[in-house]
C-alpha cells in the first residue's frame, strides 16, 4: 500500500496499491469499517491482476470533492515533532507498563 | 518500506543513464501528465516536499532510495484465499505494554499477535498527524479489516504475528542491512506466503 506515489515509484517495489488519503491513512478513513474494506480488497486483487513487475495500482477512492488537504501537504507548515530519542508514549499508562515489565516488545 | 539499493534522487530525476523506455516505467511525471490527461486530482509530491523540510532544519540532503532496475518478481503460488499473510507496518504502531518507538532513527521493531485488542493498539510517530490513527488503528495497521477478509474467506490466514515499525528511518543502509533482515528472517519462519506493507 502506498500513499506517497512519487516515493513509491522511486522505491520500485514489486507491486503495489496506491491510495490518494492524506499521510496517516494508507489503509482508510477512521471508523468506516465498509470503506477500509473495500480499500484493502482493491488492493490484494493487485496480487494476482498485477503481471509487470514495478506496476502501481491506483485505487478509486478520494479524500474528499474538493481535495483540498493536497494544498495543505503540498505547501502547509512543518508539523512535524522534533526527533526525541527516547520512547514516546500514547499514554502516561502505557509508559508506566512498559516500565513495569509487561510483555512483548521484540 | 524501503528495501533495496540506495542511490540518489537527483540522479533518477536527471536519468541520464536510463533508457527512455525505463524513464517512463518509473517516472512521475509521466504519471501525472497520465493522470492530468484523465482530469484526475494531483497527488502529492512528497520527495521535494521532505527535501524541502529537511534543508530548513539544516540536515544534509536524504538520500532517496531509488532502484531503477526492474523489480524481482514472484507470482502468488497459490490463490490469496489459500494463503497465508504477513503484515508489516510503518506507522509506529505498539501494543499497551511494550516499549513504544522513539524519533530518532529506530530501527527497532514490535511484535504484534495478529489476535491483539484493537483497543491494546497504540500510535506514535514524528512525521504525521496521529488523530485518526489514535482514533482507529486500522487506518494504518488494518487488522480489523484482515481479520474480516479472512472470515469472508478472501484470505486465506494471518500470520500469528505482524511486525510494526517506526519510518523516517535517515538511513536507507540501516534499514536494509539491520530491520529488513529481521524481519524477512521472521515472516519466512511463519510460513507466509506473502507479505502485505503498510508505510506511512
Amino acid at each position: 500500500m502506498s500513499s506517497a506515489l512519487d516515493i513509491t515509484r522511486a522505491v520500485n517495489p514489486p507491486r503495489a496499491a496506491f491510495l490518494d488519503y492524506p499521510l496517516g491513512h494508507t489503509t482508510g478513513k477512521p471508523h468506516e469499517p465498509a470503506l477500509q474494506r473495500e480499500i484493502l480488497w482493491q488492493a490484494l486483487e493487485a496480487f494476482t491482476s498485477l503481471t509487470i513487475p514495478g506496476t502501481v495500482k491506483m485505487l478509486p477512492f478520494t479524500w474528499s470533492e474538493d481535495q483540498a488537504w493536497q494544498a495543505t501537504a503540498q505547501r502547509g507548515p512543518d508539523d512535524r515533532r522534533p526527533r526525541y530519542d527516547t520512547p514516546q508514549y500514547q499514554t502516561e499508562e502505557d509508559r508506566q507498563r512498559a516500565a513495569a515489565g509487561m510483555p512483548c516488545s521484540a | 518500506m524501503v528495501l533495496a539499493i540506495g542511490a540518489t534522487w537527483d540522479c533518477w530525476q536527471h536519468g541520464t543513464r536510463m533508457s527512455q523506455q525505463r524513464r517512463k516505467s518509473l517516472g512521475h511525471t509521466w504519471y501525472r501528465n497520465e493522470l492530468r490527461s484523465r482530469g484526475g486530482a494531483m497527488p502529492v509530491d512528497y520527495i521535494p516536499r521532505i527535501q524541502e523540510k529537511y534543508a530548513q532544519e539544516g540536515y544534509p540532503a536524504y538520500q532517496w532510495v531509488v532502484n531503477p532496475d526492474p523489480p524481482p518478481w514472484q507470482p502468488l503460488r497459490r490463490p490469496l484465499a489459500e494463503c497465508r499473510l504477513g503484515l508489516v507496518a510503518s506507522g509506529g504502531i505498539y501494543v499497551t505494554g511494550q516499549v513504544a518507538f522513539h524519533y530518532k532513527d529506530d530501527t527497532s521493531f514490535r511484535v504484534i499477535p495478529t489476535d491483539v485488542k484493537t483497543t491494546d493498539l497504540r500510535a506514535t510517530h514524528f512525521a504525521y498527524d496521529l488523530t485518526d490513527a489514535r482514533q482507529d488503528p486500522n487506518v494504518v495497521f488494518p487488522i480489523d479489516t484482515l481479520r474480516g477478509l479472512v472470515s469472508e474467506g478472501v484470505i486465506g490466514a494471518l500470520a500469528a504475528h505482524a511486525y510494526t515499525c517506526m519510518g523516517g528511518i535517515y538511513s536507507a543502509r540501516r534499514v536494509r542491512e539491520e530491520l529488513a533482515p529481521q524481519l524477512t528472517e521472521r515472516l519466512l519462519a511463519e510460513r507466509v506466503d506473502t507479505v502485505l506493507f503498510v508505510p506511512v
